[in-house]
């Protein structure tokens, strides 16, 4: 049987792959053009991309933007097909922050500067939670600039120096920054070097500062509500440290309500009598644009998140109570439309309220918004939880860690990782059905977009207006539907 | 194929000493699920420094009893007494004694989303309250231990099923146990990765940890066992020293399980 023995005398080397798979023509071979049928269709394909857009090509680049009115475009492009940009020129402030104060009426300062520094402002605050890739430096450059910039261009002898000042302060962090590299600096902190204060800090205080800067009125309004979660916190510290953690719970959330229903009006009062500062106050009804759609969005979606992982926990409690609440509460907000929701927030809510009482409409929403948004997080969550293996629970319990700790360091982040899909694609449809406001009378992009076709001039101006909104819409959502791909690439760590 | 794996070095059984201190003391214990009686009237003692095997044929009850030590699984009647803690509806009590068993599971169940390090420093650090640094020193000194500690900052995930069972090895002794539950850690080993866990296993009985092990590996039982208990139908069908177990059988039971699994 000696056919049947073979011995190897050395291993085989690696070998790079032939180059036909590899490289540019590999690539184009195996992905358009591998064998006849593919060939056709990817000509085909190709042919219908070119009948696309040649049609739409021309459309878009039309020499319209500067025209006053619809007969104006008609003029200018004299019988050929093309786009009417003159409507985006004219009312793009308007389609972004809707009838917001831009000084056009007698008496009335131009406020649009608040809202775009808000935006500005929400991404400094939002950077260090979303990427990690960015050093504490760079974001307090950031921060420090959009403030000095703020400051600066409001005029006035005092904010003009505030404002010189927030940007040296700038200046000096860049000059640090790009002065040491990473590896020095990365010693420099090993070694126990003094750092800048975390720039979470900011983002914690952003929520409070978000609203003032919309809405105005007395800074002191704000700082209140903050102050509330500071003496919450503070009462936690101490009454943990004597009673336990349920205890301190308990303490905490009483005594920050009590501050924020019977202390903090007194309190604001007494603070705005003794400094009065204040940015004018701006009402709900000169909310509209996309202004109210980034408001409205990002609220639902900051807010859903956390109380999407209370439902889902709460869903899967043993306490019975517990769990038939957020049961109740999960079945009940998904088996409502949106807009029955929002109904009920614009005219039923009122007739529940004491009369006279004033319940800020666009608060309202909110609270609906976000409300249904969290039931459909809930079950997201759950989703990533139930996918979770049996072991990591076990592997918790056995090394000792209590609940909230096994929850907080070991089932979220996975749970959490398993859901990003889910959860992004509930963020980009919650964002997305922030347009359904215009049905309850609120001026959204597509509720201006009714109110701008009704102006004589533009009567008959459609695919422009919608593809605008729409163009808006997809770069939102896009980012956010790339971001989340990012992060599943980065939290991924099965192989290299 | 159990009892075919060698040993590179015998483990010398006559230092390894029983104290006479009770580690843990099951008394009178039963457990049901639903109708099901798994666990009927156990009764063990274990004193410090012993090291049993318990085996059996599956759904024999074992992997449930030990699960009963920590409480990963609740008993409806009798009493465990787990270094002088006993376990009932009281939380302290559970964590008291869960911080001082440590378990190895078949699956390994390491935090995949943590690295090696992380998942050796997590437990110290939040449960135990170890300054960081300190843990990672514990850690580091553990993973050496088990010999991987350049695997250190790599995810569970990039490791082999040997690598990953030692690692769970070192994260439970970073919790500095007094008692070690193994739950079939070789189980789902490939044959070649079974002996580098064995061979930390038995490394750590040498150094007279009590350890209970739910194992298939004969081979270990005879080589560093004080007791080997088996178990069938949810009871304890018989025990003795291994040589005396495994040369002479008393019950009918335990003859035909070593009869087909030798």
């Amino acid at each position: 049987m000696s056919d049947l023995s073979y011995v190897r005398a050395e291993m085989l080397p690696e070998k790079a792959p032939p180059v036909s798979t590899s490289g540019a023509v590999g690539w184009v071979r195996e992905n358009l053009f591998n064998g006849v049928g593919n060939s056709i269709l990817t000509i085909l394909s190709l042919f219908m991309v070119y009948l696309v857009l040649s049609a739409l090509l021309p459309w878009v680049f039309s020499p319209t933007w500067n025209a006053a009115s619809l007969n104006d475009c008609r003029t200018i492009l004299a019988g050929h097909e093309g786009a009417c940009w003159g409507v985006i020129n004219e009312r793009w402030p308007q389609l972004l922050f809707g009838f917001y104060p831009n000084g056009s009426e007698e008496g009335t300062v131009d406020q649009r500067w608040r809202p775009i520094l808000t935006f500005v402002l929400l991404f400094v605050a939002v950077i260090p939670v979303l990427f990690n890739m960015i050093s504490r430096r760079m974001n307090w450059v950031l921060l420090l600039g959009a403030l000095g910039i703020a400051f600066v261009t409001r005029g006035g002898v005092l904010t003009m120096i505030i404002g010189v000042a927030l940007l040296a302060g700038a200046a000096y962090v860049a000059f640090q920054l790009f002065n040491t590299n990473k590896v020095d600096r990365a010693e420099e902190i090993a070694s126990g070097a003094k750092r800048l204060p975390n720039p979470l800090i900011f983002s914690a205080v952003f929520p409070f500062l978000a609203p003032w800067l919309l809405w105005g009125g007395s800074i002191w309004g704000p700082i209140g509500a903050l102050l509330g979660f500071v003496i919450g916190a503070l009462v936690f510290r101490a009454v943990t440290a004597v009673a336990g953690s349920l205890m301190g719970i308990i303490a905490a959330v009483l005594s920050a309500v009590i501050w924020w229903l019977f202390l903090m009006g007194g309190f604001a009062w007494a603070m705005e009598s003794i400094i009065s500062l204040g940015l004018e106050p701006v009402e709900s009804r000169k909310f509209g644009g996309f202004m109210l759609s980034i408001t409205i969005g990002v609220v639902a979606i900051g807010c859903s998140l956390p109380i999407g992982i209370v439902l889902a926990l709460g869903r899967q409690s043993d306490l019975m109570i517990v769990k038939s609440l957020c049961v109740g509460f999960i079945e009940f907000i998904r088996g409502v439309p949106l807009i029955t929701l929002l109904f009920v927030a614009s005219t039923l809510l009122n007739i529940f309220m004491p009369p006279g009482s004033n319940f800020d409409i666009i608060v309202r929403v909110l609270i609906m918004v976000t409300l249904f948004a969290s039931a459909y997080m809930a079950e997201v969550v759950r989703g990533g939880l139930a996918a979770l293996p049996k072991g990591q629970y076990e592997a918790a319990d056995a090394l000792g860690l209590d609940y909230w700790k096994a929850q907080r360091l070991i089932i979220m982040p996975q749970a959490l990782k398993i859901s990003i899909p889910g959860i992004v694609s509930t963020f980009i449809g919650v964002f997305k059905d922030t347009t359904l406001v215009s049905i309850i009378g609120l001026l959204d992009p597509l509720g201006l977009s009714n109110a701008i076709r009704a102006d004589a001039n533009w009567n008959g101006v459609v695919w422009e207006l919608y593809g605008f909104i729409a163009l808006m819409f997809f770069v939102f959502c896009f980012s956010m539907s790339r971001y989340s791909m990012y992060l599943e690439r980065k939290l991924r760590t099965d192989h290299h | 194929m159990s009892t075919s794996i060698e040993f590179d070095h015998h483990a010398d059984r006559s230092h390894m000493s029983v104290s006479d201190k009770v580690a843990i003391e099951i008394t009178g214990m039963n457990k049901w699920y639903g109708n099901f009686h798994v666990l009927r009237d156990i009764n063990l003692t274990v004193n410090e420094g012993e090291r049993i095997v318990i085996c059996g044929p599956s759904g024999s009850g074992k992997s449930t009893l030990i699960r009963c030590i920590n409480r990963l699984e609740e008993h409806q009647e009798g009493s465990i007494i787990v270094d002088g803690t006993e376990l009932s509806s009281d939380l302290k009590n559970v964590d008291k004694v869960r911080s001082e068993v440590g378990m190895v599971f078949q699956h390994f169940n390491l935090f995949p989303h943590l690295t090696i390090l992380e998942n050796c420093t997590l437990a110290p650090i939040w449960v135990r309250k170890t300054p960081r640094k300190e843990a990672e020193e514990m850690a580091m000194h553990f993973l050496e231990k088990v010999k991987i500690p350049e695997q250190a900052h790599k995810y569970p995930g990039m490791l082999s099923g040997g690598q990953q069972q030692r690692v769970a090895i070192a994260r439970s002794l970073c919790m500095m146990p007094r008692i070690m539950l193994f739950d079939e850690p070789t189980s789902a080993l490939d044959p070649e990765m079974i002996k580098e866990v064995l061979e930390t296993m038995i490394s750590l009985a040498e150094e007279g940890m009590t350890m209970l092990c739910v194992t298939h590996e004969m081979g270990f039982a005879k080589e560093v066992a004080n007791r080997v208990i088996f178990m069938d139908a949810g009871q304890i069908v018989e025990q003795n020293e291994p040589n005396e177990f495994f040369d002479n059988p008393q019950s009918e039971r335990t003859q035909l399980f070593l009869s087909q699994i030798l």
